[in-house]
């Protein structure tokens, strides 16, 4: 991950800091960023979303193509993640730099996504065992501010949620072959129900304690994270130990519930911003890249 | 007849501006400062740098211009003031006083002909800088002044680096040591002036992302209008623009 250099002094200021519940920015040690959210940036996919939570960038597009159904679940559809770290970025992910970063956030993303549940892939069939719909989902890091996974789920969410896919019929012929047909109007879609969509909460522990939603200066003080995922209803569904120190299990519990808590009204506010942006439908004006 | 300067071309007999930024005329002479660009470095300037690498006889700073600054050890000062020539024990010791990451503030002594930039802090109120707060802005908004070094009455100190690095610290208690602090302290700052260096910070992002000028006046000001929000809200789009709205309307009384 892109890491900023600090010295001793300002690495010890920041600890004392954290310690007091004071970030350098004000913020207390369980206050997210003020973060932008925006879907519908993309045109030609079928759903995109941009969240920009403080100097961090992320841009998501869905694609709905058709596909056939994976061999062990004829009549479920199926997600695929691709993350790109864009040399945009910072100069490290130049070439095959960011090839690592970006596996192990798919890989961390398909670990989430496989659980039960999260999103309705029986939805997504169309014909057991023959088509159903494969969701390509593009990450795209366009600038590395700190808290990757934080923002990279919550724009996973909103283009979920932005996503349109078409309705199709299927029309049978004498001969028995199968004839898929796509509907004219392209206001006839179906919507994907994100509900259940968890969310990425990254704790980071500096010192005794621990942040939420860490700057690039707090994750060089922290030592090790614990990434978990929480639903909007403050259900945990995985956990994840990043870091190169150790984490004793009395702080892990102490992070979990944190987590658990800041998870809850991530998905709250979350919501209310997708909500918004819905109910202004095409009169809404699009900031996108000019802004 | 203009004559053409940086930052400008002809086109169709225009002076045309090739980068977005503020015009500057001296009787013909048109050219056009960017609004966001490198670093150029002029002979007395006030940098706040952080060591990149740590060579033969000098330090590599980093100061956000198109080349490494160089700081080289005679430019540094000897700790208890002693004027001696460097020796070889001194080559070794170097990275004892400034190690890769290390913050310093220095004052620009001459520009090498590729444009890198020399350094030194020969004088007691330069050197290593110790427990305090970064911000990264660009160049041009820096104001040149008379001093660069500033003890806000509320209660904390500001360097505003020429290159862009604005250095927030708790003020120190008594001007003490011999030499731009050879040891640093360690201890925890108090709350209370923690909370006066993240409002400093934030008001300094306020002004930046508004684009206007930073000098002393400008973000005490600002600091003054931020006062009735609280610290984390500062950064909040509605806020930041109605604080330096006012700070704005505050300068402008004081210039009419």
């Amino acid at each position: 991950m892109a890491a900023v250099v600090l010295s001793e002094a300002e690495k010890v200021y920041i600890v004392h800091g954290v310690q007091e519940d004071l970030r350098v920015d004000g913020r207390g040690c369980e206050d997210y960023r003020c973060a932008e959210v925006e879907t519908d940036v993309v045109s030609n996919t079928s759903g995109s979303a941009r969240v920009k939570l403080g100097h961090t960038d992320i841009l998501v597009g869905v694609k709905a193509e058709m596909g056939t159904p994976k061999l062990e679940r004829p009549d479920e559809g199926y997600l695929e993640f691709f993350v790109d770290c864009s040399a945009n970025a910072t100069p490290e992910f130049e070439g095959r730099g960011g090839e690592e970063l970006g596996t192990e956030i798919a890989s961390t993303l398909y670990r989430i996504f496989s659980s039960e549940g999260t999103v309705d892939l029986k939805s997504l069939c169309i014909n057991p065992r023959e088509h159903c719909w494969v969701l390509y989902v593009d990450v795209l890091l366009l600038e590395c501010g700190g808290n990757l996974f934080d923002a990279i789920s919550i724009a996973v969410k909103a283009a979920l949620f932005n996503t349109r896919i078409p309705k199709v019929r299927v029309l049978e012929d004498e001969e028995g072959s199968k004839e898929i047909e796509l509907s004219d109007d392209p206001y006839d879609c179906i919507r994907l129900s994100v509900d259940d969509v968890p969310c990425i909460v990254t704790l980071s522990k500096i010192g005794y304690r621990h942040v939420v939603d860490a700057t690039l200066q707090e994750e060089a003080c922290s030592l090790a994270s614990l990434l978990i995922s929480v639903t909007s209803k403050g259900a945990l569904t995985c956990m994840k130990k990043i870091g190169k120190g150790s984490l004793d299990p009395e702080s892990i519990f102490e992070m979990m519930e944190t987590g658990k808590r800041v998870g809850k009204s991530l998905h709250t506010s979350l919501q209310k911003v997708l909500d918004e942006e819905e109910s202004l439908g095409t009169t809404r004006q699009k900031v996108g890249f000019l802004g | 007849a203009l004559r053409r300067g940086h930052g400008t071309y002809v086109c169709d007999e225009k002076l045309v501006a090739s980068v977005a930024g503020v015009v500057e005329r001296v009787n013909k002479l048109v050219c056009v400062k960017p609004l966001k660009s490198r670093y150029n470095g002029e002979v007395g300037d006030i940098v706040v740098g952080r060591i990149t690498e740590v060579q033969q006889k000098r330090w590599k700073v980093e100061t956000n211009s198109r080349l490494d600054s160089v700081l080289l050890l005679s430019s540094m000062n000897l700790p208890g003031g002693e004027l001696r020539r460097r020796s070889a024990e001194d080559e070794l010791a170097m990275r004892d006083y400034l190690q890769e990451g290390d913050l310093i503030s220095a004052e620009v002594q001459s520009v090498f002909s590729d444009g890198a930039l020399s350094l030194h802090t020969r004088s007691l109120k330069y050197g290593k800088l110790g427990q305090g707060v970064l911000v990264q802005v660009s160049p041009s908004l820096v104001k040149r002044q008379k001093t660069h070094f500033h003890d806000l009455p509320c209660g904390a100190s500001v360097i505003l680096g020429n290159n862009g690095f604005i250095w927030i610290y708790p003020t120190p208690e008594q001007k003490d040591e011999e030499g731009g602090g050879f040891t640093t302290n360690l201890e925890p700052v108090p709350l209370s002036d923690r909370e006066v260096i993240s409002r400093l910070r934030n008001c300094v992002v306020a002004l930046v992302t508004q684009n206007l000028m930073l000098f002393d006046t400008s973000i005490l000001y600002c600091y003054e209008a931020s006062l009735p929000h609280q610290i984390k809200d500062i950064l909040k789009p509605e806020v930041m623009e109605e604080i330096v709205l006012e700070t704005r309307q505050k300068l402008l009384d004081l210039e009419g």
